[in-house]
């Protein structure tokens, strides 16, 4: 197309000048559309938090964050987990119970599940998809099936004598066929998504409920973390 | 028209014609489906004969519909289109809603036939084109099976299958799952008896596979169909899946289940070989069969879905050219060497 | 055409109709047929992509004497990915659920090849108020478009436009029509709606033209 012969060749300066100038005027223009939006953002994300945390406990007037320490013990934290583990309290300030969000294979993707768990009750207490990709009309239909809603209104998830595991590990069974109140009554058609959750489920509650049970009476929640 | 085609004949291959015409093939298909749709509406009554009735109407239609948009001469008139009408018809839920059958059957001749130019030019079988839209569309009512042998399967018609057009189906009757869903969730294998004539739930047209066998014996016997594919289709499928049952067989089912069951036996007689959209060379037809039948096993063992003869009949349709120009003989004097 | 003037109003107008990025030029399918899936995903998803057009116009047009030829294209995906990142975090500040139903897509608006094609071919050799209708008329044909298809497939997939349902609750909903695939379905049938209309006017213009 074009004989190099012809064409003026373009010194290497001009060309540094032109990267470089428009490289810093790029980086510029990133930072502050950063600064300006940062706030809200963060305002946005924890306010979409606080949304969910109330929609899956709804006596819920205040969280603190948690996270197991150094030391074993459960204690106050300021980072942001990739799974965050809250305390929530009522408006009297009692401890009303626990959210804590969970992650696991579904069908297509990750599925990320955020669900309340009540000391009173012994069980989990509501429940919520974060985040899913699962096939629509099919597997999606965890979110919206009536049935397995209720399942989480009071999934039983007592510990055992000891107190350092689930008494019986929470299970997806097929639909209809739920018998006991720590089963999840599954969905025909969206089999291995309604198993994953429970898998999910029984995973995250293993691992956080006997600490959370030990310690979470007696966290310190005006704690400087 | 260019002045060429006056003197020669021009059009895609074959070009040797074997003397049956095409309505002459599509009438002795026809007299082959004809135990199997006996048979699918005497398991499934009013509701199967609905499902099959508009399938084979719609597409009729359609067909017809669409040859007049283009002002051309209407085709129905030899069979072909009648035939995969109810080819469709064969391979859909009974209970499913007429609106649904009816939706699926103008996709699959308008979308699966006529974009791509009509008889003689679809890459795609289009009855399971029509199928796997369905299937996509409405994956519900796609995997809702009704029992076969209702005892009032004569007098009553199921509610989903009159649901008003566009509206959700209301399914009163149980659901019954297929023999391939209960072996893939709960490792239930059914009884060969069961399968071969047909006391299972399934498709309209797929759950006595006796019958079927027996229409593609017909077929072969008159000559009106390559043998090779369904029988490499069918020994692939026995093959690794005796291979697998060998080494667990509490995971792998036995071979007969594997081919009686689904829509294995109606897919390899009446689906794959379509005589388009297969391979023109025997050889090629083998290596088809043997890319079905693997693909049968592997979406069958170890993907999400139970049934998988419909996905692995469309992938191969795809490749199936690419199989002919594969197995070509070199012409003399053109290729490597040459020139 | 070619002897006429090309008036400010034809640098708008070609964008919407006769170059229409989607069904006549079919760029930046990527986007057009993944982000689809609702009428108010299409909307954001071309309201963004028309910032950055406009924008990345704008600054290409401007800096059009500073930038050398050898090197323009890494100086161009540097200020479109400038207002890319811009766009992100814009979205994210005004609403974290579009953010997420549009996803990984805001990222891979760099790559949709109409933004690098209108800086390439128009911005780099227009003044900047011809390049910003130029973009301007670019992204709007881009949203009408995108609009056009995500309408279908919310009708179809989900009984509803821009979230309010516009059936009965009874109706089915066609689950390929929110699927990837239901974006070609779509996308097929607007292109064979634009080619009849688009061969209709080629044979009147030719008829006119010989009578």
């Amino acid at each position: 197309m074009n004989t190099p012969e012809l064409q003026p060749q373009t010194s290497a300066m001009s060309m540094y000048r032109a990267i470089v100038g428009i490289g810093a005027m790029c980086a510029l223009v990133i930072v502050v559309v950063f600064q300006s939006t940062a706030a809200r953002i963060r305002d946005n994300q924890e306010r979409f938090l606080a949304a969910a945390i109330s929609e899956v406990l709804p006596v819920t007037e205040e969280t603190i964050a948690v996270d197991v320490g150094e030391n074993g013990q459960l204690e106050k934290t300021s980072a942001s987990l990739p799974l965050p583990v809250f305390l929530a309290y009522g408006s009297n300030g009692d401890l009303v119970g626990a959210v804590l969000t969970a992650e696991g294979m579904g069908y297509q993707d990750n599925i990320r599940v955020l669900y309340a768990y009540s000391f009173e009750k012994q069980a989990i207490v509501g429940f919520k998809i974060l985040d899913s990709k699962e096939t629509p009309g099919l597997g999606d239909r965890v979110e919206i099936e009536p049935h397995f809603i209720a399942n989480f209104e009071a999934l039983d998830a007592r510990l055992n004598s000891s107190g350092d595991a689930l008494n019986n590990a929470i299970v997806t069974v097929k639909q209809g066929e739920k018998t006991d109140p720590w089963q999840i009554d599954g969905i025909t058609g969206a089999t291995i998504t309604s198993e994953a959750l429970g898998n999910i489920l029984n995973d995250s509650a293993n691992g956080w409920l006997p600490i959370l049970e030990r310690d979470a009476i007696s966290i310190d929640r005006e704690a400087t973390p | 028209m260019s002045k060429l085609s006056q003197y020669l004949e021009i059009g895609s291959s074959p070009h040797v014609s074997s003397g049956a015409s095409v309505d002459v093939i599509m009438r002795n298909v026809f007299v082959a489906l004809l135990p199997v749709c006996a048979f699918s509406i005497y398991a499934f009554g009013i509701a199967a004969a609905l499902v099959l009735a508009t399938a084979t109407l719609t597409c009729v239609v359609t067909e017809h519909v669409i040859c007049r948009l283009n002002n051309k001469p209407t085709t129905i008139g030899d069979w072909s289109v009648a035939i995969t009408g109810l080819l469709y018809g064969l391979t859909l839920p009974p209970d499913l809603p007429l609106w649904m059958v009816a939706i699926g059957a103008i996709f699959a001749v308008a979308v699966g036939k006529a974009l791509f130019g009509g008889l003689g030019c679809n890459a795609f079988n289009p009855a399971l084109v029509g199928r796997a839209f369905l299937q996509a569309a409405f994956p519900q009512a796609m995997t809702h099976w009704s029992l076969p042998l209702a005892a009032d399967r004569f007098t009553d018609i199921p509610g989903s299958v009159l649901a008003f057009p566009f509206a959700e189906p209301a399914y009163d009757a149980v659901t019954a799952a297929t023999p391939l869903a209960r072996m893939k969730f709960e490792a239930i294998q059914a009884e060969n008896s069961e399968l071969l004539w047909g006391m299972t739930s399934g498709s309209a047209g797929e759950t006595c596979a006796a019958l079927i066998f027996i229409g593609g014996v017909y077929l072969v016997a008159r000559n009106m169909m390559n043998w090779r594919i369904p029988v490499s289709i069918m020994l692939t499928v026995a093959l690794i899946t005796w291979i697998f049952m060998q080494i667990d067989p509490t995971v792998y089912p036995r071979p007969s289940f594997m081919l009686f069951s689904g829509g294995l036996m109606l897919g390899a007689v009446f689906m794959a070989t379509d005589m388009v959209a297969s391979p023109i060379t025997n050889a090629g037809c083998w290596l088809y069969g043997f890319l079905i039948g693997g693909l049968v096993v592997v979406i069958r063992f170890w993907g999400g879905m139970p049934e998988g003869v419909m996905y692995a009949i469309l992938l191969a349709n795809a490749v199936s050219p690419h199989i002919d120009s594969l197995i070509q003989p070199r012409v003399f004097g053109t290729g490597k060497g040459a020139g | 055409m070619a002897s006429k003037e090309v008036t400010s109003t034809d640098e708008f107008v070609k964008g919407l109709w006769r170059d229409n990025p989607v069904f006549v030029q079919v760029l930046g399918m990527c986007p057009a047929l993944a982000v689809s899936n609702t009428a108010m995903n299409a909307l954001a998803m071309g309201l963004a992509t028309t910032f950055v057009l406009l924008m990345s116009g704008l600054s290409v047009s401007l800096l059009r004497g500073f930038i050398p030829r050898e090197a323009r294209i890494v100086c161009y995906i540097c200020i479109i990915a400038t207002f890319v990142t811009s766009v992100d975090y814009l979205i994210m500040a005004l609403s974290l659920e579009l953010h997420r139903a549009l996803g990984a897509f805001i990222a891979l608006i760099v790559v949709n090849c109409l933004i690098l094609g209108r800086a390439e071919a128009f911005a780099s050799k227009n003044k900047p108020g011809r390049a910003l209708l130029d973009g301007l008329g670019m992204g709007v044909g881009f949203t009408v478009a995108l609009l056009f298809i995500g309408v279908v497939r919310e009708i179809l997939g989900s009984g509803s436009i821009f979230g309010f349902a516009v059936f009965p609750d009874s109706f089915q909903t066609w689950t390929v029509m929110v699927l990837p695939s239901g974006g070609f379905f779509a996308m097929a049938l607007w292109l064979l709606i634009v080619n009849r209309i688009k061969k209709k006017e080629a044979e009147t213009e030719k008829a006119e033209a010989t009578a």
